[in-house]
């Protein structure tokens, strides 16, 4: 069992009780809810007569079925607008804060949590959304929840978990030129399996990783589950800690910064701390990793032949065909100059401020291949705003780009930005399921975000390496 | 469902039905467009519909009390469509199924469906967490049994499979094999406290000591 690690000691200071089960019953420091998985579990509470135990610490977004293109009221969509009107319903008779869309702070809510403050090393944070993982960059226990566990965190404040074990993953030296925190989580999928985590939460290390912004670090934390891992994180430091000063919660407080800066350092690893695995990773390696398949471990570098099942582990043979006969690849072949319909630009994992700016430098001077619907969707308002007083929205524009509204948008295709028929995407979202964003026939290349420029330019799957960076005057 | 019904589960007995593959995701047990819904009534229509059906919605949409779809277009080959195994409620599946999203819709349409347990070489830790939350075990075993479970359900669609939770054991055909049952789920099954809210509402003190000792807390009162 690990010892010392920064899960540890979260768990510990959380831990209220012992269950009949041998489960843990955890104190949870920050419930977010959206409109998708929320409803049915105020639904539960209003029949059982129970009220919101701590609507203090709960936060709600709409994100899911948000129309990215026009949002006036009531929406065009019936399904939508009932479940947003549902959501308002809700926040407002329980007490709880909503960053709607007239606030101004409403975007996806992996990336509001962060952007308000509300996200902080040493909390539980939890969400009905398995992209939960994302707020583990700043050093917090993060994990998706379903419904069920929804409902018993608004009535209790507290969730039934089993501990976990604990696995540390080193990313030793530098990312070379053109990779990403995206190549990174896509070659750990890759080489420990979409299944690998499962029992686990992954704690990611090493000079790699301590170089990356913090939203690096979220794009990686947000796809331990892609891995299995129901959480990852990152021990929390200066680069945390810089990025923290700036928030709603400390701007104009830095005596409580300071307050709470000991207990932040408090749960850190230990530098003896025990895991329960290890696994390194040599950073400098790495090179743009792309999808071929139709699960994210399904991922090869740009320059790297695409395997053959038989050379797959049993168990994963039977996948591995199927994926390529639906993305119609063919092993040998690398996915350079693979043909594309549509660049979507989106996503929990990479629609913030920085991801959106290394997208326009590739971007700007060219223009969309004729071929290619090319979207660019903030991950929140706030984004959006950033974005656009820094003239990042006109390149993309000015280049054939679509420039959206904060929300989910075609990472699942809940709001009308779906694929159509077999179209292929260069996306910078998470998963590559068949059926994922909205066509059951579409297929998904997972890639990082000036990849997904390179390719929209292009028209095809492009090694971003051999397209000359322009600066966004 | 009120806080005074905890039921037990210690065994789930039924027909079988095998869905084969490894990674079946949750957008495949319930694609996305099916979940702008503001309760889970009616899911079970949908269950893996991009599996089953050609058609990208359902011919008829879902009339108002969220019941029957009727009539989609071009069924596809899948277990789910398959006459004989209409009234199974054990499902046999391979790896890591149930990867990908929370979503409790992926369970709620499969409960809707029909099925009361799942068998099967592993599943997602959140999949597995929101079926226990609907008192559906989801119990493992090696590929071998599995494959062999498997066959032998497409052999006799009729044939009765018995999941003991307790036991940890499934028995078919006069066969009967070990599973694994991870030991909170076998103890919440069993003892019938799958319902964590009632019991959890009990710590509320111990709640509120645990919020008051963490220093980032601020609660109102």
């Amino acid at each position: 069992m690990s010892e010392g690690t920064l899960y540890d000691k979260v768990w510990e200071n959380h831990a209220v009780a012992e269950l009949p089960t041998g489960q843990t019953q955890l104190f949870v420091g920050l419930h977010l809810i959206h409109e998708v998985t929320s409803p049915q579990a105020f639904g539960m509470l209003r029949e059982r007569d129970l009220d919101v135990a701590y609507p203090e610490l709960t936060h709600a977004t709409v994100d899911h079925i948000v129309p990215t293109a026009d949002q006036s009221r009531p929406y065009g969509d019936d399904a939508a607008e009932e479940m947003m009107a549902e959501l308002e319903e809700n926040v407002r008779e329980a007490g709880i804060q909503f960053s709607d869309p007239n606030s101004g702070d409403q975007g996806i809510v992996h990336v509001i949590g962060p952007e308000q403050g509300l996200t902080q090393p040493g909390k539980t944070i939890v969400c009905g959304d398995s992209h939960t993982s994302t707020h583990g960059a700043f050093g917090a226990l993060a994990f998706g929840i379903g419904t069920s566990q929804i409902r018993d965190v608004l009535a209790t404040g507290t969730v039934a978990m089993e501990k976990q074990k604990v696995r540390r993953i080193e990313v030793t030296g530098e990312l070379g030129d053109g990779v990403e925190a995206k190549d990174v989580i896509l070659e750990v999928i890759r080489r420990l399996g979409t299944e690998g985590g499962v029992g686990y939460v992954y704690e990611y290390a090493g000079e790699a990783i301590e170089n990356l912004d913090m939203e690096g670090r979220m794009s990686i934390c947000n796809m331990s589950i892609e891995g299995g891992a129901r959480a990852g994180y990152v021990n929390p430091d200066e680069t945390t800690y810089e990025w923290l000063r700036e928030t709603d919660a400390f701007r104009d407080d830095p005596e409580r910064f300071e307050e709470l800066k000991p207990y932040w350092e408090s749960v850190r690893s230990d530098a003896d701390a025990e895991y329960d695995d290890v696994v390194v990773i040599d950073g400098d390696e790495l090179e743009p990793v792309v999808t071929w398949g139709t699960t994210p471990g399904q991922g090869v570098g740009i320059t790297q032949p695409i395997p053959s099942p038989e050379d797959l582990p049993a168990d994963k043979r039977e996948t591995a065909r199927r994926a390529q006969e639906h993305m119609r690849v063919e092993p040998g072949e690398t996915m350079e100059g693979y043909e594309i319909d549509v660049a979507f630009l989106g996503s929990c994992t990479n629609a913030r401020l920085p991801d959106l700016r290394r997208a326009a430098r590739i971007v700007e001077g060219r223009r969309v291949h004729p071929d290619v619907r090319a979207m660019v969707v903030p991950g929140s308002q706030r984004v959006q705003r950033a974005a656009e007083e820094e003239g990042l929205a006109d390149v993309f524009r000015e280049a054939g780009f679509e420039w959206r509204n904060a929300g989910c948008s075609m990472c699942l295709g809940m709001n009308e930005d779906q694929l159509e028929g077999d179209e292929a995407c260069a996306s910078s979202s998470n998963r590559n399921f068949i059926g994922r964003q909205g066509s059951k026939d579409g297929r998904t290349i997972l890639m990082n975000p000036r990849m997904v420029a390179a390719a929209a330019i292009e028209g095809e799957v492009t090694d971003v390496r051999d397209l000359k960076e322009v600066t966004v005057a | 469902m009120t806080t005074e019904e905890i039921p037990e589960v210690e065994s789930v007995t039924g027909t079988g039905v095998p869905v084969r593959g490894n990674d079946i995701d949750t957008d495949q047990i319930i694609p996305a467009r099916f979940m702008k819904v503001v309760t889970f009534d009616g899911l079970g229509e949908f269950a893996f519909f991009d599996q089953r059906f050609d058609s990208a919605t359902p011919a008829a949409s879902r009339d108002g009390d969220g019941g029957a779809v009727e009539a989609q277009d071009d069924p596809k080959d899948h277990p789910f469509n398959d006459e004989r195994f209409r009234d199974a409620s054990v499902m046999v599946v391979n790896a890591n199924f149930g990867c990908g999203s929370s979503r409790e819709h992926a369970p709620q349409a499969l409960m809707r469906w029909g099925i009361d347990a799942i068998v099967g070489e592993s599943f997602a830790e959140i999949f597995a967490g929101n079926c226990l939350a609907l008192g559906i075990p989801t119990v493992t075993a090696d590929t071998e049994t599995i494959e062999s479970l498997q066959a032998w359900v497409d052999e006799n669609p009729d044939g009765e499979i018995e999941v003991d939770v307790a036991a940890e054991t499934v028995t078919y055909g006069g066969t009967t094999v070990e599973v694994a049952v991870d030991d909170a789920q076998r103890k919440a099954l069993v003892d019938g406290v799958w319902d964590t809210t009632a019991l959890m509402k009990s710590n509320a003190d111990a709640v509120r000591a645990t919020a008051e000792s963490l220093p980032y807390v601020s609660l109102d009162d």
